[in-house]
Order: C-alpha cells, then sequence, then structure tokens
C-alpha cells in the first residue's frame, strides 16, 4: 500500500514535471522542471532498490549534464529565445506518431493480461530484505561479464568527445 | 521497538542536525573569525558574551530581523527556490554521513560515499539559478564561474575518491572505517597524492578562498550573492558552512580513519584515549582562570559555565575510559564498550573534521586569491591528470603488493612509489604544456568565462 503511493507519487511529478518542461517558454523553468522530472525518476529507481542506479542517475543527470544545460542557457540570449516559434507545425504527423506509439503501449499492456508469457515480461517480486546490494551486482556485469561490449561503449564515447574537441578547435 | 528504531529514531536525528546545524555554522563563523583576528594580530569579536562567544546568536538574530528585498526584475520564484536548493542540499548530505559508529540517520546505505558526494553537489544549483534569478551582471558572472569551477573540479575529487574506494574495496561508510581499522593505516597515508587532490578541490568545491572566485569582492562585490539580503543571505551562507563540514567529513571517513583513534590497534599506545578528557580539562582550567578577568559579572558567570561544561565533557569522556582499564570489574568494561565507541568515535570524529576546517580557515588567511585563468590551469592541467594518473599507478602498486603478500603499513611500500610517480608525471605534463604555449599564456586576456 505504502509502496503504491510512493510509486504513484514520484510517477506524477515525473509526468507533470515532464509536461511542463517541454511547455514552459522560459528555458530556465524548462531545466528546473527538467531536474524535477529526473529526481523523480531517481526516486523511482531507489523505490525499486536499485540504489546504484539512483546515485548515478542524480550524479551523472542531475549533478552533471543539467549543470552543463544550464551553463550554457545562461549564455544564450534569453530574450530571443522566448520571440521564436516554440512548437514545430506538424500537428498531423506527430499526432499520426503519438496514436501508433500509444497502440503499441496499449497492445503490450493489453496482451500482457490475455495471453501470459506475452508482452510485459512479469517477474516475481523480489524478497524485501534479502536483496542482494546491488552496486557490486551492476560492477560484476560490467566488468566480468559484458567487458568488451563495455570497452567498446567507452572508446566510443572516447571518439565521439576527441570529436567535439577538434570540431570546435578549426573554427578559431 | 522495530518501528521506532527504524522510523522514528532517524527522524528525531534528522530533525537534530537541522536544529542544531544552523548554530554549529554560527560557530563556526565566529571561531574563523577568531582565527583570522588572531592571525592579524587583533582580538575579533569581543563584546557579545565573554570573548565574544554569543556573536553568533547576536548575527542569527541580526539577519532574521533585517530587510528581505528582492529585485525588481528578478525572476521571484527561482529567486526564492535557489537559497532553499543550496541548504536543502547540504543538509541532505549530512544524512548520509556517519559521526561515530553509533550515529548516523541512514544507516548503512549500500553507496554511502556516492550518495553523499552526488547529494552535495546538487547544491551548485542553488548557486547558479540563485545567480541567474538577480537579474545582475555580477549575480550571473558569479554563478558562471561558480558552475564552471564545480564541474572542472568535481572530477579531480572523483578520481580522488576512487583512490581511497579501491583500498576500501566497498562505497559503505561504516565498512570504509571498518577497512581503515582492520588494515591499521589510514588511507590518507596510503594515498598521500589522492589526499592531496581532494583536499585542494574540495576548497574548490566550497567556494572557499583562495579559490573564492564565484564571490570575488574585489571583481564582483559578492558575486551569486549580490542581491540577495537578510534570511536568504544567511541561507546561503549555512549551505556554505555545511558544505564544508561534509567535505570535511567525507575526507575523514575515506581518507583520515574516521572515528578510530590514531593507532586504534596498538594495544601499547591505549594511553591516547586519556588525551580527549585531559585536552577538555586543559579548556576547563583556562576558562577558569580567565573568569576572574572578564570585565562584567554576567561574562565571568558565562565563563564559569563554560568551564563547568567543559568539565561534564570530559567526566563524560573518561567514564568509559575508567572503566574499561583493568583495574575495574570485567563485566563494567564490557557494558562500557558501547559507550566508550559511541562518545569516544564521535570526539575524534569531530576533532578531525574540526582539523579539516581548521586548515581551510588557515589557507584563507595565507594565500591571495587566484585568477579565474590560473584557477581553471590547475584544475585542468594538474589536478586532474594527476588525479587519473594516480589512480592508474595505485591500482598497479595494490596488484604489486598482493603479489608481495604486502599489507597495511607494508603496502606503503608499493603506493608511496607509486603516488610520487603519479605526481612527477603530472608536473612533466603541466611543464611541457607550458612550454609549448608560453606566449598565449601571457598575451590572452583572462577569460572570466572560461
Amino acid at each position: 500500500m505504502l509502496d503504491q503511493v510512493i510509486f504513484y507519487f514520484f510517477a506524477a511529478i515525473a509526468v507533470i514535471s515532464a509536461i511542463l518542461t517541454v511547455t514552459r517558454r522560459n528555458v530556465v523553468h524548462s531545466a528546473i522542471f527538467l531536474i524535477t522530472a529526473l529526481l523523480a525518476t531517481a526516486g523511482i529507481f531507489l523505490q525499486l532498490r536499485a540504489e546504484f542506479l539512483f546515485i548515478v542517475q542524480i550524479i551523472l543527470y542531475v549533478g552533471g549534464i543539467m549543470v552543463l544545460f544550464v551553463f550554457v542557457i545562461m549564455l544564450v540570449n534569453l530574450d530571443a529565445a522566448v520571440r521564436q516559434l516554440q512548437f514545430a507545425r506538424q500537428k498531423w504527423v506527430a499526432l499520426l506518431i503519438s496514436l501508433a506509439l500509444a497502440a503499441q503501449v496499449g497492445l503490450m499492456l493489453w496482451s500482457t493480461g490475455k495471453m501470459p508469457g506475452q508482452g510485459v515480461p512479469v517477474l516475481a517480486a523480489a524478497p524485501v530484505d534479502r536483496l542482494p546490494p546491488n552496486s557490486e551486482a551492476v560492477a560484476r556485469s560490467l566488468f566480468e561479464t559484458y567487458l568488451l561490449p563495455f570497452e567498446i561503449a567507452s572508446v566510443l564515447l572516447l571518439v565521439a568527445m576527441i570529436g567535439a574537441v577538434v570540431m570546435a578547435k578549426k573554427r578559431t | 521497538m522495530d518501528f521506532v528504531k527504524q522510523y522514528w529514531a532517524p527522524l528525531v536525528c534528522s530533525l537534530a542536525i537541522v536544529a542544531i546545524l544552523p548554530l554549529v555554522a554560527g560557530y563556526i563563523v565566529l571561531v574563523e573569525r577568531k582565527i583570522m583576528a588572531d592571525m592579524q594580530a587583533r582580538l575579533g569579536p569581543m563584546r557579545v558574551g565573554p570573548h565574544g562567544l554569543l556573536q553568533p546568536i547576536a548575527d542569527a538574530v541580526k539577519l532574521l530581523l533585517k530587510e528581505d528585498i528582492i529585485p525588481e526584475e528578478a525572476d521571484k520564484l527561482v529567486f526564492w527556490l535557489a537559497p532553499v536548493l543550496s541548504v536543502a542540499a547540504a543538509l541532505l548530505a549530512m544524512a548520509g554521513l556517519a559521526i561515530g559508529p553509533a550515529f548516523q540517520i541512514a544507516r548503512d546505505i549500500n553507496i554511502g560515499i556516492l550518495f553523499v558526494v552526488g547529494v552535495s553537489a546538487m547544491g551548485i544549483f542553488g548557486i547558479v539559478l540563485g545567480g541567474w534569478a538577480s537579474n545582475s551582471h555580477y549575480s550571473l558572472i558569479g554563478a558562471l564561474r561558480s558552475s564552471a569551477q564545480l564541474v572542472s573540479y568535481e572530477t579531480a575529487a572523483g578520481m580522488a575518491l576512487v583512490c581511497g574506494l579501491l583500498f576500501a574495496g566497498t562505497l559503505n561508510i561504516t565498512s570504509i572505517v571498518q577497512a581503515q581499522y582492520d588494515q591499521g593505516i589510514w588511507f590518507g597515508l596510503l594515498a598521500p597524492v589522492a589526499f592531496f587532490t581532494y583536499l585542494v578541490a574540495s576548497i574548490a568545491e566550497t567556494n572557499r578562498a583562495p579559490f573564492d572566485l564565484p564571490e570575488a569582492e574585489s571583481e564582483l562585490v559578492a558575486g551569486y550573492m549580490t542581491e540577495f539580503s537578510g534570511f536568504r543571505w544567511s541561507l546561503y551562507f549555512l549551505a556554505e558552512y555545511t558544505n564544508m563540514i561534509v567535505v570535511a567529513s567525507v575526507a575523514t571517513t575515506l581518507f583520515l580513519g574516521g572515528w578510530l583513534r590514531p593507532f586504534p590497534r596498538t594495544t601499547w599506545l591505549n594511553f591516547i584515549d586519556f588525551l580527549p578528557p585531559l585536552l577538555m580539562i586543559g579548556v576547563g582550567v583556562y576558562c577558569l582562570r580567565r573568569a576572574p578577568k572578564q570585565p562584567a559579572r554576567v561574562q565571568q558567570l558565562f565563563m564559569l559555565a563554560v568551564a563547568g561544561l567543559c568539565f561534564a565533557v570530559a567526566l563524560v569522556l573518561a567514564a568509559p575510559v575508567v572503566l574499561r582499564t583493568p583495574l575495574v570489574n570485567p563485566s563494567w568494561a564490557a557494558a562500557a564498550k558501547p559507550f566508550y565507541e559511541g562518545i569516544h568515535g564521535g570526539f575524534w570524529f569531530v576533532f578531525k573534521v574540526s582539523l579539516y576546517i581548521y586548515f581551510f580557515m588557515w589557507l584563507r588567511f595565507t594565500l591571495p586569491r587566484y585568477r579565474f585563468d590560473q584557477l581553471m590551469r590547475l584544475g585542468w592541467h594538474f589536478l586532474i591528470p594527476l588525479s587519473i594518473i594516480n589512480v592508474l599507478l595505485i591500482g598497479i602498486a595494490m596488484i604489486v603488493g598482493q603479489y608481495l603478500h604486502l599489507g597495511g603499513w607494508t603496502l606503503l611500500l608499493t603506493t608511496i612509489p607509486a603516488s610520487i610517480i603519479a605526481l612527477i608525471v603530472a608536473l612533466f605534463i603541466l611543464a611541457t604544456e607550458q612550454k609549448s604555449e608560453p606566449q598565449k599564456a601571457s598575451s590572452a586576456a583572462p577569460d572570466s568565462y572560461a
């Protein structure tokens, strides 16, 4: 019962602030609501007892990426941005795509109830007290089981970073 | 009973922290002013209470009664939110810390130290948004400087923490201290370069002098706090001092043995346990001697009360130690053990945190302020390479140590050379970089946004 209340609390915050993120005209307000949405998601991670994901969400997204977002926003001329057109005029395409997406999600949820073994996988609930601490589990799967994919992903990110630096340097 | 332990004890503890921290921060400010006065051959605050002991309370009353000004063109909501964010992040980070083995609000969180670091890093939004919402150029430049500074130095601090965590093998705060007990050595000694990196980075992260560029008063009036007044301003102040306590506690936990006394496993050094009560008795005797020299009757009484408090603390500190000596009944010693661990653990933790904060103050009154491009150069060209190389070499040193079956103090044989090599390589990198761009460094105007 309490679990559900907490979940819906965080979920409501996440959804509402996500909507506000795209509808606010002021960019800084958008950024604040995006931070709120990310924090609420972190809260849901914590409720799922994924404490490592929770703190990584906070450190990377809130503490790292959003700080850079806000930093860049401060350097931009906000008055000009407010006067610009906020939404793209692609109503019908957007409607079509979102309807298709909604239909897909609905089908998934519907098939979960109707056909066991199909749709969203239903997992057994984990025991509350005996769940192993998962930072160790994450480390083990990243650095033992999936070491090669992990390293490839890091090299890819490094390439992207160096590429960005090189492209930025060319102009001066 | 379980319910009380699980829900109400942490609640009461957190309320205590929220209630006490402003007072502690106020007294840190008083200590800072007193140390500053001492270093500049002055007396410092002397009027309110004996030796200015009641000054923080007078300051608090003044701040609460001050007029609260919100600039006309400010973004009201964000202006209101920003200081609260700063304080909330700093206070939330306190929840993850362990002051002694017995006193911890969020007990045994698996991600312990990451929680503290990650949550306290969120305080930067208070600074950036506050600077932006003030709608003033000084504030905005202060906020920009602050975010650039924090993002740069967080990398170095994180890498330094990784070094300590390599030795601990866990993120849990209690287990980190336990690991230092088991290995019989502080991780700060095993990885001195990492400790140094964290020390410098933590000064930059708390915006303290010599890295207090976000609020450099000679250039920016007061940086991001320029437009804040009264209570809001004091919230920023509270956040700054709480952040100091947080970084000092993290450093103490990871590098200085947490709540362990020096040499916790050496039995012939057990007399160290008597030093805390002796210290308190010494302070009490000093207060007694100074009491008759106070100018007013009230101040004399107050001084006597302070002396009495010191003696009481000394008694509390001494009782578990005396009970643990072999002279008294051994069953009492067993009963006194949790009290000994709790009380003395708390004492040593607070003592180390105070030393760390004292070091901050010492640096503040000794070193002149850096220029912003110098600060960035120090961070990106020296501290970040240094910390990365250090993590790499300490890891190699630990593997070599495993092959040679080293542990505890003997592990110093491999980690100290590794630290020295890391330092030399980082200095070499710095030197070659400076050689490669000598004209650029001198001719380019300092870029306050960089």
